[in-house]
């Protein structure tokens, strides 16, 4: 390989490199230092992502794999340190490195007045190298390292504030659930290597093309199934979606970049990265939209009850993650990817925004103690403004693009089906809702928060009235809401979709129309029928749409500016469904109640009291005293008297002479 | 001839003095001798055997034994003398530091 300036190796290895050196040596310095070294690493590992996106399309190559050394060689199964750089992973790259790098920026703001100045950085940066890792790995073990490590980043970043219980908790919940997903994921390698021998991309997906579509549930609906498991825990998905919403104790810049913009969209990436795979499994594929669609609307319908304003992001993130997992599940990977993209950009300017917030008001989370905020923070509304309006998926915002094109795939696709569409549907009606809700509430009307004077005993005088945030923290929140606008229109003309052709294995269509499994619930397999009459649908699609975001608009303006006084009377009114909703259906407590509790009674009953108290250690303690019993019967011989010891002698002499007497006489 | 059997009386008769001295007694030194008697009874009847097979075996043994005994009744005494100087006594039954 001769392309000028390839080194992909440097990409992920940047980052390390800024979190070792804060990591060690953090501590002594000062934090313009620090903040200059993250900053640095994080850049150049974004310029080199840039170099070589540009150099890979320039080269007009599909993919270009990189190999490092042999990992691990174990007779005919061998692992690689490679480098796998596709147009997929060239998007992901691109997102985590340049999202990342303006997250970053804005942290060094944003964290000032917090203790662990350079522990955030190291985190952080740690967090890129394993991220980058994981979207550039050829491999699915080296993918699964990665995989591992953002875990564990993002395990650190959410117990950042460890002093707080809540915060060390929220973490620990995080990692846990996330441990129930990797163990599909594991097995779904074990099934992989045991199916092909290896674990490299490019080999499993050639030999995966000699196969048909399954017509049952096989080895592929096998190991897709497994492997949703994994992207379920990872990307919160149900059932294991809880601790997304929990994980808003880290910092805000966390929840941007881990929790919205990057990590949680690694089960994203998983599932079209082995859409080889899924597109042979329909079963799989079934699994995934179903649970897309679940998670996402029943994700939307807590959002609009929450009043935290991170905790409507978080399920706002949940329900738009329930969106791509729709996408991919009606096989439509390139929809999937796009959604990715775009929901990059406007949640991570969500989330930086509503840090904004947070940090102007100082340090208040509840929505109803804002208000009012427009005139006070005018940089923020904006662009906040602009990020609602394409996660709204109104025109020309980027989120249109991508939902419209979900919701277009969900619909027409042969695995697709009008009930998941409804389904979107409604679920996009309450995404604008709930985001129109939260910006109303945020930053119309009068302020009603804490007043000036209540605040000037706590010493944080500045706190008195909310105040814009610094230009450090607004300039990342502008360059990203300048992509939430233009970040959709790569997508005009299906342009996106043919840029990521070359990733997505075709699989022959006689064989997926022959087993439609959702023929059951969707007639609508006819798509390719008439080209002309599926244009008029796909516009009247979009018209609808268009129409839902806007409704949702006019509905949460309604409520929340003209007659303020109802969503209180609604809430009354709903009675017991509003509590549901508004305790996020009990599932916490549910979990708590069937899973956590038993598991943890069982540990303390049977495993602790039981298994190693009286059995291992009643093992050990019960032959040490049988020892001690026996021992205190023998030493009893022990008289110190000569005499007797002789006797005893004697005694055993004259009965081995009785014996071998007897033994002679017989 | 004289028969094997009443040289193995003989042999027993001294062992058997032996023992019993060494478990009625309580002088050390009485013990020791008693000690002297078993290994002598014992040297009898190798040497009886000795005799009456031809061999040499028993003889050996038995000078293997005189040679033990007189070892072990050089330090034996010394052992004695030792215990006399720090007890005071050669009441065996009351060298009783090693127990319990």
């Amino acid at each position: 390989m001769t392309l000028p300036f390839w080194q992909p190796w440097l990409i992920p290895i940047l980052p390390l490199v800024g979190a070792l050196l804060n990591g060690l040596f953090g501590k002594r310095l000062s934090n313009s230092v620090v903040a200059a070294i993250a900053l640095f690493f994080t850049g150049a590992s974004f310029l080199f992502a840039c170099v070589h996106a540009f150099v890979l399309i320039n080269s007009g190559a599909a993919a270009l794999e990189t190999s490092y050394g042999t990992w691990i060689r174990a007779g005919s199964f061998s692992v690689d340190f490679g480098i796998f750089i596709d147009h997929l992973s060239l998007i992901m790259m691109l997102v985590v490195t340049g999202v990342g790098f303006l997250i970053h920026v804005y942290s060094v703001a944003y964290m000032e007045h917090e203790g662990g100045y350079y522990r955030f950085f190291s985190y952080l940066n740690f967090f890129m190298f394993f991220m980058l890792t994981l979207v550039l790995a050829n491999n699915y073990l080296l993918m699964f390292v990665g995989w591992e490590g953002v875990g564990l980043a993002s395990y650190l970043l959410i117990g950042f504030f460890f002093l707080k219980d809540s915060a060390a908790n929220a973490g620990k919940k995080a990692f846990i659930t996330n441990r129930v997903g990797d163990f599909g994921f594991l097995i779904a390698l074990f099934l992989l290597i045991q199916q092909f021998g290896t674990l490299r991309y490019s080999t499993i997906f050639e030999i995966a093309s000699l196969f048909s579509v399954e017509t049952t549930a096989g080895i592929f609906t096998a190991i897709g199934l497994l492997m949703l498991v994994g992207a379920c825990g990872k990307s919160a998905q149900i059932p294991l979606y809880v601790w997304l919403p929990d994980a808003m104790e880290g910092p805000t810049p966390v929840s941007a970049l881990i929790h919205a913009a990057t990590m949680v969209t690694a089960g994203v990436y998983m599932v079209c990265r082995s859409n080889a795979i899924f597109s042979r499994a329909p079963i799989a594929l079934l699994a995934v939209v179903i649970i897309g669609t679940l998670t996402s609307f029943f994700a939307a319908t807590i959002g609009i009850t929450q009043t935290d304003i991170k905790r409507v992001l978080a399920y706002s993130t949940v329900s738009q993650l329930g969106y791509m997992f729709m996408a991919a599940g009606v096989a439509a990977y390139s929809a999937s990817v796009f959604h990715l993209m775009t929901h990059a950009f406007f949640k991570a300017l969500l989330f930086l925004g509503a840090g904004s917030v947070i940090h102007g008001v100082g340090g208040e989370q509840d929505m109803r103690k804002m208000g009012g905020l427009r005139k006070y923070m005018p940089w923020t509304f904006w662009t906040m403004l602009i990020a609602t309006f394409a996660i709204a998926g109104i025109p020309p915002f980027a989120g249109f693009f991508s939902k419209d094109e979900i919701l277009w795939q969900v619909f027409s696709s042969p695995h697709g089906s009008k009930i998941f569409w409804a389904f979107g549907a409604i679920t996009a009606f309450m995404t604008s809702f709930y985001m129109f809700r939260l910006i109303f509430l945020t930053f119309t009307g009068e302020y009603r928060g804490a007043k000036p004077e209540a605040h000037g005993a706590h010493g944080h005088d500045d706190h008195g009235t909310p105040h814009e945030s610094p230009w450090l923290m607004l300039a990342p929140l502008v360059l990203l809401g300048v992509l939430s606008v233009i970040g959709g229109w790569v997508g005009i003309g299906n342009r996106f979709e043919h840029f990521l052709d070359p990733v997505i294995q075709k699989v022959s269509t006689e064989q997926a129309t022959a087993q439609n499994v959702e023929a059951v619930t969707s007639p609508v397999s006819e798509g390719e029928g008439a080209a002309g009459e599926s244009k008029a649908l796909e516009n009247t699609l979009m018209a609808a749409s268009v129409l839902i975001a806007f409704a949702g608009l006019a509905l949460a303006w309604f409520l929340y500016v003209k007659r303020p006084e109802l969503p209180a009377q609604i809430a009354a009114s709903l009675g017991g469904v509003y509590r549901l909703v508004l305790n996020k259906y009990w599932i916490d407590e549910l979990y708590s109640a069937v899973l956590i509790g038993p598991l943890i009674a069982f540990s303390r009953v049977v495993l602790w009291q039981t298994i190693d108290q009286k059995v291992v250690d009643g093992t050990v303690n019960e032959s040490a005293i049988a020892a001690r019993d026996v021992s205190q019967i023998v030493r009893q011989q022990q008289s110190g008297l000569v005499r007797s010891y002789a006797g005893w002698v004697a005694a055993g002499a004259a009965a081995v002479v009785a014996y071998m007497v007897w033994m002679g006489t017989r | 001839m004289i028969p094997i059997s009443w040289y193995l009386l003989l042999s027993a008769f001294l062992f058997a003095c032996g023992v019993t001295g060494f478990l009625i007694k309580r002088n050390i030194i009485t013990l020791f001798m008693s000690i002297e008697l078993m290994l002598n009874g014992v040297n009898l009847s190798f040497i009886a055997f000795a005799t009456r097979l031809g061999t040499l075996d028993g003889h050996i043994f038995v000078f293997f034994v005189m040679v033990v005994a007189a070892a072990e009744a050089a330090v034996g005494l010394a052992i004695i003398i030792s215990v006399y100087r720090t007890r005071e006594t050669l009441n065996v039954d009351r060298v009783n530091l090693l127990k319990l």
